[in-house]
């Protein structure tokens, strides 16, 4: 492979945001909707080929480019395998969805609202790709940069508090991240990862770097305790910012563990299992009952959310088979739910401005086909079977029950919890009485609503039944993942 | 014949000073001309020291070194000057500054600055010094008729005087205990046990600290950043810390390279304490000169956190942290330019709210350069800090490197108030149409070096490596 396909599929977006930054005028907004529609899809196929032509019989890094950047130091190296290639594709799937949003829910200044979104898609697919620390720190803080302006320009009320939080304390997680980085320099003398993977970190370091990547990971995770921006975050986000947020800035923190910490510090990822356990199980069982006590629906998501990854969490660190093909399972199925439920909110926003639980009841009523969505992202949200957020719980849970009891016990009564908020929230705004009267005038989702979300439910519901697709790309590299840290336990 | 070859930059820059001097009395209404002048003079001075080979020769009794190192920092120097000076143009003559001496002054000081980067020897430093310093003196309050502007010319005199009589001492004290004057002799005779010599050192330190505004002695700096007209605070913000950092490396890596760990342990105080002050006491600024006065002071910080490493790789990340740093202050302080409003310039963040949207470019450079303040990458500042943290961390000092990032993220928090500001804030505020076309052009090519940065960003390091080879 000659031609730069991992380079084209990062700056494609970028350069169609400089495209409609160069072109004028404000009558402009759609035709700066329809290049930056077209550039995504065209991005999201390019992806899909990737995908296609990716060998997934091999846990190698397929796609290599390697480019010298800073003199004999480090290297722009970039990489795809079959864990990586999942999470590029659901970027770039998930991009042309937040833009269709855009076009009932972004007023004032759309064209500054895409631009930001087709940067940001081009950072996250850089942290996707890159196969060396530095060039990854590069693109993961990069992202910041772009979430803040969505945040706090076109965010609700409480944007600017939002906002800062979320900036300061992502930075202030990830600088720690940035000393980790380049003390690892200084001890192997590279950054490059595969050359990192073969040297391997001294074991009198690895617990400590180990600590300063989590701090920047649980950050982004979020995991309980440092997850508090989170909620704030997704409340004030404009829709299509929340959907990015949850869908992909999330994923990025998990695929870290996996990429960084499990397969460089072997022996602090097995010697910190218990806190990483303990946290997850915190993070499921407390964020799911304050979300049953949340008004607002999107803060009850957010929460959800953190839930969610506490699942994805658990089950990297059980370090099984299992437990990590259903980590990324979740997070890929989490990717599409969470968006899916944050669209619908952003859905019925756009028609009444409130996120209020207490302002709907009765939608099913009067929005018939908006409801029937609603359901279905909300019960494959509680894990379901035939839905794909039944499958990487499943997996998870069966990863740990093989490590630790208690913590699987007590993940499970997270289910039952996720259950209970999901399908309470759902009776009191799609079911009950209609008190607000201004529901009974609402129109049901237009066409590109039912794009957004018909397309989102097609892929839930299809791969609840139908797995394999994903489970086939991501496996050998799970099993060398796990090969490789077998050795370097046994080794040590 | 052959000496004064090589001394040709300075030689040049004497006589033009001398014949601009002689225009500007003679001739009426020469503002104009002396001002293009001086850009000329700047133009050709560069032109110049390009011109003039890099290897290295001490001339006049080892007192004056040129070498690849003197010519970077005098090119530095040259370059942000003629930035400075002629994106603040307009500024000048509205605010009735153009008079003739201005530009002259300014080149005096440059030429002080030159022979400070150059000198190889204490009595040739001082006089350098001491010519920069009266310039800037007599420009800090060169509004005369304003208030503040004499205020803070006055302050900043009463104790850059004190500093320099420190300096002095200092320069004495080292004469005495080593019986010499020139660097490589006091190289030699230097040693840890000589007390003397380190109190010696101490003194030059603080005179130098003086100069470039590190904590503890900065307090000079937001006042006379803010009562300074802004065309002279731009140029305090960029020129003399250039040649006010060249000096410390100079010193460290010549004079004092023997008793290394006294110095070190000095500037790692130092560089924390402006790093903590600059990210602190900046939280709680309005007037946005005071607030790139305390970043510039936390931007030192950072710098001597990489000449605190007392290895080479450290002074080249510092000097490429300047470097960047010139080229982000100068964008900041052009942006301060093009916010005039019914004929009055604007200082305060307050001011700023809601520029985005009638002024779209403007308020994405800001965004640009704040963002690149900040050091968020991909953008220029972060690879700043990049090539001084993996410098400082090869010398395994954690503490160091944890508090320089952790006040990363503490003054992240006040350019991101800016940008809230500008981005958030609902009332919005339009300046008069930009006219200055030459700040524009500035704040362009500073976005534009920022943002493509991340392309190439070994270009300093290349330019670095050179400077030490000697």
């Amino acid at each position: 492979m000659n031609f730069p396909i991992l380079s084209t599929l990062i700056f494609l977006p970028l350069l169609s945001s400089i495209f409609i930054f160069l072109s004028k005028g404000k009558s402009n907004n759609y035709s700066a909707i329809y290049i930056s529609l077209f550039s995504s899809i065209a991005t999201f196929l390019l992806s899909l080929f990737l995908w296609y032509s990716l060998d997934i019989s091999t846990a190698e890094f397929q796609f290599v480019e390697e480019k010298s950047w800073i003199n004999n130091f480090i290297k722009f190296k970039l990489g795809v395998d079959g864990i990586s290639i999942l999470f590029i594709v659901l970027t770039t799937f998930i991009t042309p969805i937040c833009i269709i949003s855009c076009i009932n829910s972004v007023k004032t200044r759309v064209k500054e609202f895409l631009i930001a979104i087709l940067i940001l898609e081009t950072f996250m697919i850089g942290v996707f790709c890159s196969l060396d620390l530095v060039i990854f720190y590069l693109f993961f803080e990069a992202g910041l940069i772009p979430m803040f302006l969505i945040i706090g320009v076109w965010g609700g009320p409480r944007r600017v508090y939002s906002a800062f939080k979320f900036f300061l304390f992502t930075l202030l997680g990830s600088v720690l991240m940035l000393v980790a980085i380049i003390v690892i320099y200084w001890l192997t003398g590279t950054t490059d990862i595969t050359q990192i993977y073969e040297i391997g970190i001294p074991r009198e370091y690895q617990n400590i770097l180990w600590l300063a990547f989590l701090s920047s990971f649980a950050v982004k995770m979020p995991m309980w305790p440092v997850h508090t921006w989170l909620p704030d975050a997704h409340v004030e986000a404009p829709t299509a910012g929340s959907v990015i947020l949850a869908a992909i800035l999330l994923k990025m923190a998990g695929y870290g563990f996996l990429r960084f910490s499990i397969p460089m510090f072997p022996i602090a990822s097995e010697f910190f299992t218990p806190l990483i356990y303990t946290l997850s199980i915190i993070a499921i069982i407390y964020t799911s009952l304050v979300a049953l006590m949340q008004d607002d629906m999107k803060k009850l998501i957010a929460y959800s959310s953190v839930a969610h990854m506490g699942y994805v969490t658990l089950g990297i660190f059980t370090l099984t088979k299992q437990g990590i093909e259903g980590s990324i399972y979740q997070m890929i199925s989490h990717g599409l739910i969470s968006a899916a439920l944050f669209l619908c909110v952003g859905v019925v926003y756009d028609r009444l401005h409130s996120r209020m639980i207490n302002t709907y009841g009765g939608l099913v009523n009067y929005l018939p086909k908006y409801s029937f969505l609603f359901l279905v992202f909300a019960l494959a949200a509680i894990g379901l079977p035939g839905t794909s957020g039944f499958l990487g719980e499943f997996l998870v849970l069966t990863g740990a029950f093989q490590k630790s009891y208690l913590a699987a016990m007590l993940a499970t009564f997270g289910v039952v919890l996720g259950a209970a908020y999901m399908l309470w929230m759902t009776k009191r705004v799609i079911f009950g009485v209609t008190n607000n009267s201004e529901i009974k005038s609402l129109t049901d989702v237009n066409k590109s609503e039912i794009i957004m979300l018909a397309s989102l439910a097609f892929f839930v519901i299809f791969f609840g039944f139908y797995p394999v697709p994903l489970m086939e790309t991501f496996s050998v590299s799970v099993n060398s993942l796990i090969d490789n840290y077998q050795i370097a336990l046994k080794s040590n | 014949m052959n000496n004064l070859n090589i001394m040709l930059p300075e030689i040049f820059l004497s006589l033009s000073i001398f014949t601009i001097l002689m225009l500007g009395v003679f001739i009426k209404k020469s503002f104009n001309i002396i001002f293009n002048l001086t850009s000329l003079i700047i133009i050709t001075t560069i032109a110049i020291i390009i011109n003039n080979p890099d290897n290295e020769v001490k001339i006049f009794l080892e007192s004056f070194t040129r070498d690849a190192f003197s010519n970077y920092f005098k090119i530095l120097i040259l370059i942000s000057s003629l930035f400075v000076l002629n994106s603040s143009k307009n500024f000048i003559i509205e605010n009735k500054l153009n008079k003739f001496e201005y530009p002259i002054i300014i080149l005096l000081s440059i030429l002080g600055m030159f022979f400070m980067v150059s000198s190889n020897d204490l009595i040739l430093f001082y006089l350098g010094l001491e010519l920069q310093s009266l310039s800037l003196y007599i420009l800090a309050s060169i509004d005369r008729d304003n208030l503040r502007s004499t205020e803070s010319g006055i302050k900043y005199f009463v104790l850059s005087a004190l500093s320099s009589g420190l300096l002095l001492y200092g320069c004495s004290l080292l004469y005495g205990f080593t019986g010499s004057t020139n660097f490589d002799s006091i190289a030699e005779q230097l040693n840890t046990e000589n007390v003397g010599a380190v109190f010696a050192m101490v003194f030059i330190l603080v005179g130098l600290a003086f100069k470039v505004s590190a904590v503890p002695f900065h307090m000079w700096t937001p006042d006379v950043y803010e009562g300074a007209p802004t065309s002279i605070t731009s140029y305090f913000a960029v020129v003399p810390k250039v040649a006010g950092l060249a000096l410390l490396i100079k010193f460290m890596f010549i004079p004092f390279s023997n008793i290394l760990l006294e110095w070190q342990t000095i500037i790692i105080f130092i560089s924390i304490a402006s790093m903590i002050l600059g990210a602190v006491a900046a939280m709680v600024q309005k007037n946005l000169k005071r607030l790139l006065a305390y970043s510039s002071i936390g931007h030192i910080g950072y710098a001597l956190a990489g000449v605190a490493t007392g290895v080479i790789s450290g002074y080249q990340s510092a000097i490429i942290y300047i470097s960047i740093y010139v080229i982000m202050n100068i964008g900041a302080f052009s942006c301060l330019y093009l916010l005039k409003k019914d004929g009055q310039y604007k200082e305060n963040i307050s001011d700023l709210s809601g520029i985005s949207k009638k002024h779209p470019v403007l308020a994405i450079s800001f965004l640009i350069i704040l963002f690149s303040l900040a050091g968020v990458p991909p953008l220029g500042g972060f690879f700043a800090k990049f090539y001084v943290f993996v410098a400082v961390l090869e010398q395994q000092m954690y503490t160091l490197a944890i508090i320089g990032l952790v006040t990363t993220v503490m003054s992240a928090f006040y350019y991101l108030k800016i940008i809230k500001t500008i981005y958030f804030d609902d009332n919005v505020i339009t300046f008069d149409p930009a006219r200055n076309k030459f700040a524009q052009l500035s704040i362009i090519l500073s976005c534009g070096i920022l943002l493509t940065f991340f392309l190439y960003p070994s270009v300093f390091n290349n330019v670095a490596i050179t400077l030490f080879n000697s």
